[in-house]
């Protein structure tokens, strides 16, 4: 390699050092532009909210079991991942229940620990994650103290329309976070 | 900081690196002419920086290659940007790989020792218009689509081995979902790895053998830094602002123009694009091919371009003869004038191409009114956007009915895509159908027997223009104020989405105009209108120009509810296969005005 003799420790004067500060500036500019472009387009889904959430039909009073034991539905509705708009695909899942003064419970399948869907366990009563173990009461409450989840399953309002109609306010929550904390 | 770079050094040699890096020694001192390279390893990291930037948001695949790119140019913030970058930047290299090749041939720069360093250069062109090629089709757009496809094509006419070999690179018979993995891994993977291996060995053997330096020279050696490293920093900006500024041109001259990267519309196989053409750096290329007539092709595609390469990868050889040097420079003026003679020449034909522009105008008719449709609150479905063109009446309408009407009939005395046919109007201009203001033509004396209404039909001696032109010519300032509001509630028989306000507002004049119509005007005479009529002889005035009496028109005229055995040429397009319910239901709705409008279009109108 010809590296050049030139290469001088000595001090710089005031022309050096202005010429040596607008070529590091000018570097800084050429790599910034790109670069700022890319990080923009990286970044841009902090500036995007998911979605808010919004009554969906379920299933109708029928199909829940009158002894209050849970059962899954899934939960279809519009979804829109970045570009495309699909309709009455499926969102994700709810258990219900009949509770004992005639009302229905929904709770949101995601375990609030680190977001597997949990299981019925009928023989037990009892829900549990099949990831790390939480187990939950048919309730949705945490079921044992030693159980890795910081909060009972998510609890949906539910409203029965037309007598015989269950519809859910779904939307998902942040996992891992003791409070109940919607997705944004 | 020094007991950190101290460390850092002792541990990796960095400073060493640095100082190789930045104190190379320029004899002669620093010149602008030594820039290109400098600007060409700039250009490179532009593409890589901004490549793997959009690679996070580019899906390749037949249903989502365009969605992607849309959203990143359309919606994705500042994506346009970064877009742009990638795009122009591509196109500036070609131009500096150019200029860098010049610099190299006049200097001669190519001749021993560097003749390697100069092989490595011409492949690292060649590698660069690979990226071109690969990454023109990315997008999937019409444009890419099928000027990509010619060139795989062409690829056919390789002998022995073209046939596979077009069907390895496009993975499989025909484009799809393949053919974009492919050229994506070529583009974002394989060419790539292949360009930096060779720039890191072009620059090491440039570095070898040091820069050859342009006699005479003007001022004493000189390290790269600060005064090189400047002067090539200068030129980069130089480079920079001329991409930024062709990726807002449009904007600077129009506030509507576009940011960006151009996108057209998403690639159709059912629909070729006839101006499609490569990316500009090709259309040397594009235009030799027109001189190979058929089976000759393979000389223009394959065997005159292979020796032209030849004859560049031996100019380091030949620059060994005494006047090797000046056949060389004589070599590259000719093939860069031929170049640029066969790219204007492309041009030109164009410019004077009228199937070209047009092509061109319906493409980017085609391309504004998918972006509107894809930012609808329907958005893109899963099949991919071009389902939404395909379903859109303001799209297909105008397609189907130069296909299939414009035979006959007009509308606003064209085609429906705004060419005037050559064969005579026979039959009505459907522009405004079943609105007050057509039909306030069609009951018109002095209009009613032209060629938009029935002249060019066999019932311009007919009772109804007869009735027109005789009576309705005769009417007392009270009979037309009537003829006003029958034509009022037979309007808003159809329902017309531009009327809905006016059929509102006026819905007392519209009561009365439907009483007027059934017991004081004659038109029951002939006509049947809400109640069966077994003598009616005309078409049905039931729901007059609403959609299901046009699709069941368009479907069969020659229908009892319609003309029945009166009928006069218009075929049974329903009935008989020649357009199907989803095509004749685009046709009703288009010539109904019944499409999705963004609410500012539709407010600004």
């Amino acid at each position: 390699m010809n590296d050049a003799p030139c290469h001088s420790d000595a001090p710089l004067d005031r022309r050096g050092f202005f010429k040596r500060a607008f070529a590091i500036a000018l570097g800084a500019v050429l790599g910034l532009v790109p670069l700022g472009a890319g990080l923009a387009v990286l970044l841009d889904p902090l500036w995007r909210h998911g979605p808010k959430g919004s009554a969906v039909r379920v299933t109708t009073l029928d199909a829940l079991p009158p002894d209050g034991v849970p059962r899954k539905f899934p939960v279809l509705a519009t979804r829109v991942d970045a570009w495309n708009k699909f309709t009455e695909v499926p969102i994700g899942a709810v258990y219900l229940r009949r509770t004992a003064d005639g009302k229905v419970q929904a709770l949101n399948v995601v375990c609030p620990h680190a977001g597997c869907f949990v299981d019925y366990l009928a023989s037990r009563g009892m829900f549990l994650c099949p990831c790390h173990n939480s187990t939950f009461t048919p309730e949705g409450k945490i079921a044992d103290r030693t159980s890795p989840a910081s909060r009972p399953m998510d609890s949906l309002a539910v409203e029965v329309r037309g007598g015989n109609e269950v519809w859910v306010q779904f939307r998902n929550f942040e996992a891992g976070r003791a409070e109940k904390i919607p997705v944004a | 900081m020094k007991v950190l770079f101290d460390w850092l050094d002792h541990r990796t040699g960095c400073r060493g690196i640095i100082r190789a890096l930045l104190y190379e020694n320029i004899p002669g001192g620093s010149r602008w002419r030594y820039v290109w390279g400098s600007t060409l390893t700039f250009a490179l990291a532009v593409q890589f920086i901004t490549g793997i930037f959009l690679w996070m948001a580019y899906s390749p695949s037949s249903h989502t290659a365009w969605e992607s790119v849309y959203y990143i140019q359309d919606v994705m913030t500042g994506g346009w940007l970064l877009r742009g970058l990638h795009h122009y930047t591509a196109q500036a290299m070609t131009v500096l790989l150019v200029l860098h090749l010049m610099q190299v041939m006049v200097d001669g720069a190519y001749k021993a020792p560097r003749e390697v360093n100069f092989w490595f250069g011409v492949v690292l062109l060649l590698l660069v218009l690979g990226l071109s090629l690969t990454g023109y089709l990315l997008p999937w757009d019409q444009k890419g689509y099928w000027a990509t496809k010619v060139a795989t094509n062409l690829m056919a006419v390789v002998p022995v081995a073209g046939p596979a070999l077009q069907k390895i690179v496009i993975g499989g018979s025909e484009y799809g979902h393949h053919t974009l993995t492919r050229f994506f891994a070529l583009h974002a993977g394989v060419l790539p790895a292949a360009v930096i291996a060779l720039v890191i060995a072009h620059i090491y053997l440039f570095r070898r053998h040091g820069i050859r330096a342009k006699d005479p020279k003007r001022k004493p050696d000189e390290a790269f830094w600060p005064d090189q490293w400047l002067k090539d920093t200068v030129a980069c900006l130089a480079v920079l602002a001329t991409v930024l500024f062709l990726i807002v041109r449009q904007r600077l001259f129009s506030s509507h123009g576009s940011l960006g990267a151009e996108l057209g519309a998403p690639a159709d196989p059912s629909e070729a694009y006839s101006a499609a053409r490569p990316e500009w750096y090709f259309l040397f290329l594009f235009q030799f091919l027109k001189y190979f007539p058929g089976t000759s092709e393979v000389w223009g595609a394959i065997i005159i371009p292979s020796l032209v390469l030849l004859l560049v990868f031996l100019m380091p050889v030949i620059g060994r003869w005494r006047l090797g040097h000046r056949f060389n420079l004589g070599l590259l003026a000719s093939l860069l004038a031929g170049t640029a003679l066969l790219t204007w020449l492309a041009v030109a034909e164009d410019r004077n191409n009228r199937n070209y522009l047009e092509a061109i105008q319906l493409a980017e008719r085609d391309t504004r009114r998918v972006r509107v449709l894809a930012q609808s609150p329907a958005g893109i479905p899963g099949e991919g956007a071009l389902a939404l063109l395909h379903g859109d009446p303001l799209t297909q309408g105008p397609k189907l009915f130069s296909q299939k009407c414009a035979g006959c009939h007009r509308y606003n005395g064209t085609d429906g895509l705004g060419a005037v046919p050559k064969t005579a109007q026979s039959a009505s201009d459907l522009r405004g159908f079943a609105s007050r203001e057509w039909l306030a033509g069609l009951l018109d004396p002095s209009r009613i027997a032209t060629t938009s209404y029935f002249g060019g039909t066999k019932f311009r001696d007919d009772k109804m223009v007869k009735f027109v032109q005789k009576d309705v010519a005769q009417y007392t300032p009270a009979q037309n104020g009537n003829l006003r509001k029958v034509i009022a509630a037979l309007s808003a028989e159809a329902q017309l989405k531009d009327q809905i306000a006016a059929d509102q507002r006026d819905e007392p004049m519209i009561q009365e105009g439907r009483i007027l119509l059934e017991n004081v005007m004659r038109c029951t005479e002939c006509h049947q209108f809400h109640k069966p009529d077994d003598q009616a002889t005309a078409p049905d005035l039931t729901g007059y120009g609403s959609r299901k009496w046009l699709i069941n028109f368009i479907g069969n005229p020659a229908h009892p509810d319609f003309y029945g055995s009166h009928n006069d040429r218009m075929p049974a397009f329903g009935q008989d296969q020649i357009l199907n319910a989803r095509e004749i239901g685009l046709i009703a709705d288009w010539l109904r005005g019944s499409w999705y409008e963004k609410v500012s279009e539709s407010a600004s109108q």
